[in-house]
């Protein structure tokens, strides 16, 4: 009976103290996209050389001039200005893109999903090679394997993403041929597929048009690969290092002492201990390939946030360039924020402590 | 006077002693470390070259050859690197663009450590609200990719190098402010820096004299092993077109101009690339050594 009672009654404070946590992170999360937003007003209010000519362009006239200074509402004091500023944003309001007259709203609705898609299947080449590798060189430290594993790192540590972009594409697409080129599919399949869920590969495979699957796919390989090897630099070398923590405790000696095969030791028991930590190595390189696809998209005439941005930057287009900035930013936060969920999800120390 | 003894003994008579014996101890260390010392090559020939571009460089870096004659021709004994589309020397413009590249390291590197330090070592030593507030900011500007931050606030700028540099710096220093306050943190409690505070000192005093040059050294081999980012991101922002303009020979923007035409004149693009992928491994490296040496616990 009272073991009942104070085993509920430690559920309960448990359950409050977990509560308490989650408000703890909200108003963090809330405080940071607060502040991502002071930023960006003061990039486009304060900074900007002149924030009426980003908008109205040089070839404006003065009274064109003076009406937007007013509707901007320059003339007022700043706190007004970011007041009005975080109404508009927080509506969904950020504005019309000087580049393609619409809402930047609806164009970044538009440009995401090819993000989306270019990031995720980067994410999965680079955790599918990184994890492995990281593993093959914690357990030949030294060896070897280690040292060309901590090469093939060094190298996407310190080459520019969009040079090898280029050369990728000088390569596979233009001297071998293996790949498709720039784009995201070819201009024959681009209006064959319905856009349900805006990523090509899964609204391809899903209505069954195999030959559109195998064109976007051709299309995707090669700027994945570019970003999956990137942020493989990184996991393989933090799955390293995790994983030599790992094999050097105590219960992986029992483990050894108990005539456990060495495989099952690595791959089983070790692993599971540094996939922990590696989950939210994971999500924050899925987050670092954000801002790598500025680049690539770039390079591959890719039509997502990141060429959005970059055309947007040609014209100074502040609204746009800003509302992809903010849209960045908060996927950032978001990413963080998951990974750490998933930490309190997958250990069961942090969560029992939680 | 300066001999390997006097660096290396046990008991150094004077400060200057003890300090130039500890540079001395950690260059030792540097020294065995192969990768390190490539990396420390790789950094000194840049400087070098940028010192003696002028010397270096056949040919000069804006101005082209002959129009009809000399454009985009392949690299040869005449040309190492090859020409561009304006006829101009590539070699001889990787070479001045070490410039661009040095100015643009140290500038961030000299604006960025010390405001980063400042912020850490200011909110690590009072705590409390003022540790709450400034690592909210320190957060804010971290929840921004880095390159994405510094294209928008380069676009706000304008192009050009001078605000790639500060564009660069604005988002650089948020991760040194975290390690010096994780750094402060230790060295608050101590009782050395209780007995400094007993005998009077002002707070700014034991912040610049006491704290500061303890947090020094991890990070400057943060600045190190960041400088290559550095270079990626200027070289990007210099792609994107923000960066320098032309006809400045800066690397990224030469890979800009020659994307147009990679695939008839591979060289264009290509040799800058090499460029920018052979100084910041050099940097990787020394950054690498200079974190091995300077930090005993890592190694292993």
């Amino acid at each position: 009976m009272t073991a009942e009672v104070s085993l509920a009654r430690g559920r309960a404070s448990a359950l409050s103290s977990l509560l308490w946590k989650a408000v703890k992170l909200l108003t963090t999360v809330a405080v940071t996209i607060i502040g991502l937003l002071l930023v960006t007003f003061l990039i486009s209010h304060v900074i900007a050389v002149d924030p009426v000519l980003a908008v109205v362009g040089d070839r404006a006239s003065q009274s064109t001039y003076d009406k937007m200074f007013l509707e901007m509402g320059l003339d007022k004091p700043l706190w007004q200005q970011f007041w009005v500023y975080l109404e508009k944003v927080l509506s969904g309001n950020f504005g019309n893109s000087f580049l393609t007259k619409k809402p930047v709203i609806d164009d970044l609705a538009r440009a995401f999903p090819a993000t989306l898609e270019l990031a995720t299947v980067g994410i999965l080449i680079g955790t599918l090679a990184g994890v492995p590798l990281g593993i093959l060189s914690a357990v030949k430290a030294g060896k070897l394997p280690d040292q060309i594993v901590r090469v093939l790192g060094l190298v996407g540590y310190s080459a520019p993403i969009f040079w090898l972009g280029l050369l990728g594409l000088l390569v596979f697409y233009a001297k071998l041929g293996w790949v498709a080129g720039p784009g995201r599919i070819d201009i024959a399949y681009e209006y064959s597929i319905s856009p349900a869920t805006g990523l090509l590969l899964l609204d391809s495979a899903m209505q069954g048009q195999w030959e559109a699957f195998g064109n976007a796919f051709s299309h995707i390989i090669l700027p994945a690969t570019l970003l999956g090897y990137y942020s493989m630099a990184y996991i393989s070398r933090m799955t390293r290092s995790f994983m030599l923590a790992e094999l050097a405790q105590e219960y992986v000696t029992t483990a050894r002492v108990k005539g456990v095969p060495e495989w099952r030791i690595i791959w089983v028991h070790a692993l599971r201990n540094a996939a922990v930590p590696l989950v939210t190595v994971v999500a924050l390189s899925y987050a670092g390939l954000l801002e790598g696809s500025v680049l690539t998209e770039t390079i591959f005439a890719w039509p997502g946030l990141g060429m959005y941005l970059t055309n947007s930057l040609q014209v100074a287009d502040m609204n746009a360039v800003l509302g992809g900035t903010l849209l960045i930013g908060v996927i950032f936060v978001g990413l963080n924020l998951l990974s750490d969920l998933l930490y309190v999800l997958l250990d069961p120390r942090v969560r029992r402590r939680a | 006077m300066i001999s390997r003894e006097w660096l290396l003994t046990d008991q150094p008579g004077s400060r200057r002693q003890a300090r130039y014996g500890q540079a001395f101890r950690t260059w030792l260390s540097l020294r065995s470390n192969r990768l390190a010392m490539v990396g420390f090559w790789i950094i000194a020939a840049l400087i070098g070259i940028a010192i003696f571009a002028p010397w270096i460089a056949p040919y000069d870096p804006v101005v082209g050859g002959d129009l009809r004659l000399d454009r985009l021709i392949g690299p040869s004994w005449d040309h190492l690197m090859g020409t561009d589309d304006q006829a101009r020397d590539i070699f001889s413009r990787v070479v001045y663009g070490a410039r661009l590249t040095l100015l643009v390291v140290a500038l961030v590197a000299v604006i960025a450590t010390p405001i980063g330090l400042a912020v850490g070592t200011t909110a690590g030593y009072f705590g409390g609200w003022v540790d709450v507030v400034l690592m909210r900011i320190t957060d804010i500007f971290l929840a921004f990719p880095r390159l994405i931050l510094a294209l928008a606030f380069a676009s706000a700028l304008g192009p050009g190098i001078e605000n790639a540099i500060i564009a660069i710096a604005i988002t650089s220093w948020p991760p040194y402010a975290r390690l010096a306050r994780a750094e402060t943190l230790t060295i608050r409690e101590t009782d050395y820096i209780n007995a400094i505070r007993l005998q009077g000192a002002s707070s700014p005093r034991i912040i610049w004299g006491h704290v500061v040059p303890l947090c020094l050294s991890s990070v400057i081999v943060r600045v190190t092993l960041d400088m290559a980012g550095i270079i990626l991101t200027a070289a990007g922002l210099g792609f994107l077109g923000l960066g320098a303009q032309p006809p400045q020979p800066e690397w990224g923007a030469m890979i800009a101009a020659g994307r147009r035409f990679i695939i008839d004149f591979w060289w264009v693009a290509t040799m800058p690339g090499i460029a920018i992928f052979i100084v910041s491994l050099g940097f990787n490296l020394l950054g690498d050594g200079l974190r091995d040496a300077l930090d005993p616990k890592g190694r292993k």
